[in-house]
């Protein structure tokens, strides 16, 4: 597998992806992130708070777990799994959260803005401003605050302001829409908090760069149980942020890149959200990469069982990934993913979230076809107890 | 010189403003876009700006983030919108400029693009996001083809970003008066004629402003220090409002009128 040097380039772009479509008033103050962006980067004293509250507060590092009984059961390669479920708040969003309200408040912005689809990255933005101070208001499809009463309830708790998106589809693209046109309204006081290497650069390079602390860790803990570096990494794929978390530390090494998008009701339903598997190239959100969209280049309505899935873009850096074969892309279906929820559930004790449950899905199927002494890192992104109601409804159905 | 800059010029020589009026096109059908288009050339409209729509418009506001969606849910399309120029083109003055998001362009090919544009006179294009560090490679394509792209300038756009911007503008320079969405509000922004002047120190090129502007008290005050005045939402209001065709015909003209008028 080809490996690659450093990106994005100078103006943002990952060969063809990435770059700053956005609206000539936002120009200006991406210019201003990137500048803060980089001076952070280089500030030690950013770089301490930044560690101290990932150790005291998020609990990191997490664990490289190896799950012996799961491996045992499919008789193939060992599996690990990164323990990011582990984290405060649940799942590996915070990691992200924390870096950019501590580069929100150097940069003297106090309102910070979200979007969120099922909430988690709505509550992990609502934690992490209420840790340093900072307003929040979170925008969140109405079909989703429906669908999502408790992380609705989680927010406001935090002191968070959840406004809700009557726009489009009422999910969460119109939520970033929302979100955006917040953001030029507000551009010199407020400061927009993405959850996914998605975006307008510096985001995707940002966010990856928040999100990388899962594989820098993931090297150093296999190294130190194996010996060895993994050879499959496996991570679901939405808008791809721990997915890009965990593989990035790992791009100039001989380790293949499994990213797994939701397959939802079947690829050939058109019900799903496997982005790079079935889309085609565009622009959405301030970013050309690959987009579900119609022949018109109006963006579709998407579905995956997996809330956090359910995207119709998907990071920049991971369209070029796709075209440069450094990643290989899958999919995985609902049922599928069910089945991984229950299995992981039962077999080792560990609820997956069902964006997760879909990365363990495609190491189920994966392991019993290598032998014994090759290795599978699974990024275990989050816990399952967010979507116990959604399963719990799901078994209803099929009763 | 491009047709749009001709009018600027015709204009300027009997000391009048552009009004450039925009409707979304197929809002809520093609046949009403088609008859309004007539209307507004005939009540004063110098320049016509014709949105594409979009689902996922994230410089609008709610009148026109509506309008794109009603216009989505009868099917329309660039293509059809591009059949409705060339149908109406050899009846119709004004020069016509195409509002777009990005993606619905790139989608249908750029090339493709421009040279249908070319063979049917579609004057010019507004893509909201596309700013200058991005829109080289569409710039080369359409300058090629004797089409124009007009780009935005911003209160928050420094002096040499805007000097750059200027630079590229071909057609005119859209200056947007606020920070925010597309919308109709009741006051104009603060420091708006400030910023007009500021940019007309930079630049020759006609300056035409949007966004909120949205009745003839706003052209009024505006005409000193802009050769082109853009009203969208103010418009499209009265199109969502209306009863049926002959009504939005009459209701727009009206109003376009009252506009052409304070110039």
């Amino acid at each position: 597998m080809e490996k690659i040097i450093n990106l994005p380039d100078r103006s943002g772009h990952f060969g063809i992806y990435g770059g700053k479509y956005v609206p000539e008033t936002l120009m200006p103050l991406l210019s201003e992130l990137e500048g803060a962006y980089k001076e952070a980067k280089r500030d030690p004293e950013f770089k301490r708070e930044l560690s101290y509250y990932l150790k005291n507060y998020v609990g990191r590092p997490s664990p490289l777990y190896f799950a012996k009984r799961l491996t045992d059961y499919l008789g193939g390669a060992k599996i690990y799994l990164k323990r990011e479920d582990l984290n405060h708040t649940g799942a590996h969003k915070i990691n992200n959260t924390i870096g950019q309200a501590l580069l929100s408040r150097r940069m003297g912005k106090r309102r910070v803005i979200a979007e969120t689809g099922a909430g988690q990255h709505g509550v992990a933005t609502a934690t992490a401003c209420a840790l340093l101070g900072l307003e929040c208001v979170v925008y969140m499809g109405e079909e989703d605050i429906k669908r999502q009463a408790m992380n609705v309830f989680r927010m406001k708790t935090l002191g968070a302001e959840v406004i809700p998106v009557r726009q489009g589809s009422c999910t969460l693209k119109d939520a970033i829409n929302e979100a955006i046109r917040d953001w030029v309204t507000n551009v010199r006081t407020t400061y927009y908090l993405i959850g996914s290497v998605v975006g307008p650069h510096p985001y995707p390079m940002m966010i990856r760069d928040f999100q990388s602390i899962i594989g820098i860790e993931t090297k150093r803990q296999i190294l130190k149980i194996e010996g060895r570096l993994p050879d499959y990494i496996i991570a679901c794929v939405g808008g791809g942020s721990n997915s890009m978390g965990i593989f990035y530390p790992f791009r100039n090494d001989n380790v293949k890149f499994i990213g797994v998008e939701a397959g939802g009701l079947g690829l050939e339903t058109g019900k799903h959200s496997a982005t790079l598997s079935a889309g085609e190239v565009g622009i959405l959100h301030g970013a050309m990469s690959y987009l579900l969209q119609t022949e018109d280049g109006q963006i579709t309505p998407t579905h995956s069982i997996a809330p956090g899935l359910d995207y119709p873009g998907v990071g920049p850096e991971h369209s070029y990934y796709k075209d440069k074969n450094l990643a290989i892309y899958t999919t995985v279906t609902d049922d599928e993913a069910l089945e991984a929820f229950y299995l992981l559930s039962r077999i080792e004790g560990l609820i997956p979230a069902l964006e997760s449950a879909h990365a363990v899905s495609y190491a189920i199927k994966l392991a019993p076809k290598l032998s014994r002494d090759e290795i599978i890192v699974v990024n275990l992104s989050g816990r399952g107890d967010k979507d116990l109601d959604i399963v719990f409804k799901k078994r209803d159905e099929s009763h | 010189m491009s047709h749009i800059r001709a009018v600027f010029k015709t204009l300027k020589r009997k000391g009048r403003r552009a009004l450039i009026p925009f409707i979304t096109a197929g809002d809520p059908d093609l046949e009403t876009t088609k008859q309004l288009i007539f209307s507004i050339e005939k009540s004063g409209g110098d320049i016509l700006e014709l949105g594409v729509p979009f689902s996922d418009p994230l410089a609008d506001g709610p009148t026109i983030q509506a309008s794109s969606q009603r216009a989505l849910k009868n099917g329309v399309n660039l293509e059809k919108i591009l059949a409705l120029v060339e149908e109406i083109r050899p009846k119709v003055k004004m020069p016509i400029v195409l509002m777009s998001y990005y993606n619905p362009l790139f989608r249908f090919g750029l090339e493709r693009l421009a040279d249908y544009s070319r063979e049917i006179g579609v004057d010019g294009f507004i893509i909201p996001d596309l700013p200058v560090e991005e829109g080289d490679n569409w710039l080369r394509i359409a300058k090629s083809r004797g089409i124009d792209t007009i780009f935005l300038v911003a209160p928050t756009t420094s002096s040499s970003r805007a000097y750059k911007i200027a630079r590229k503008s071909t057609g005119f320079i859209y200056y947007v008066s606020l920070t925010g969405v597309t919308g109709a509000r009741e006051r104009l922004p603060e420091g708006l004629i400030e910023s007009l002047t500021r940019l007309r120190k930079i630049t020759k090129k006609p300056i035409a402003v949007g966004f909120g502007i949205s009745s003839p008290e706003h052209i009024k005050m505006l005409t000193p220090y802009a050769d082109g005045l853009i009203v969208g939402s103010a418009i499209v209001r009265l199109i969502e409002r209306a009863k049926d065709l002959e009504d939005a015909c009459t209701k727009v003209s009206r109003f376009v009128s009252s506009l052409a008028d304070a110039l």
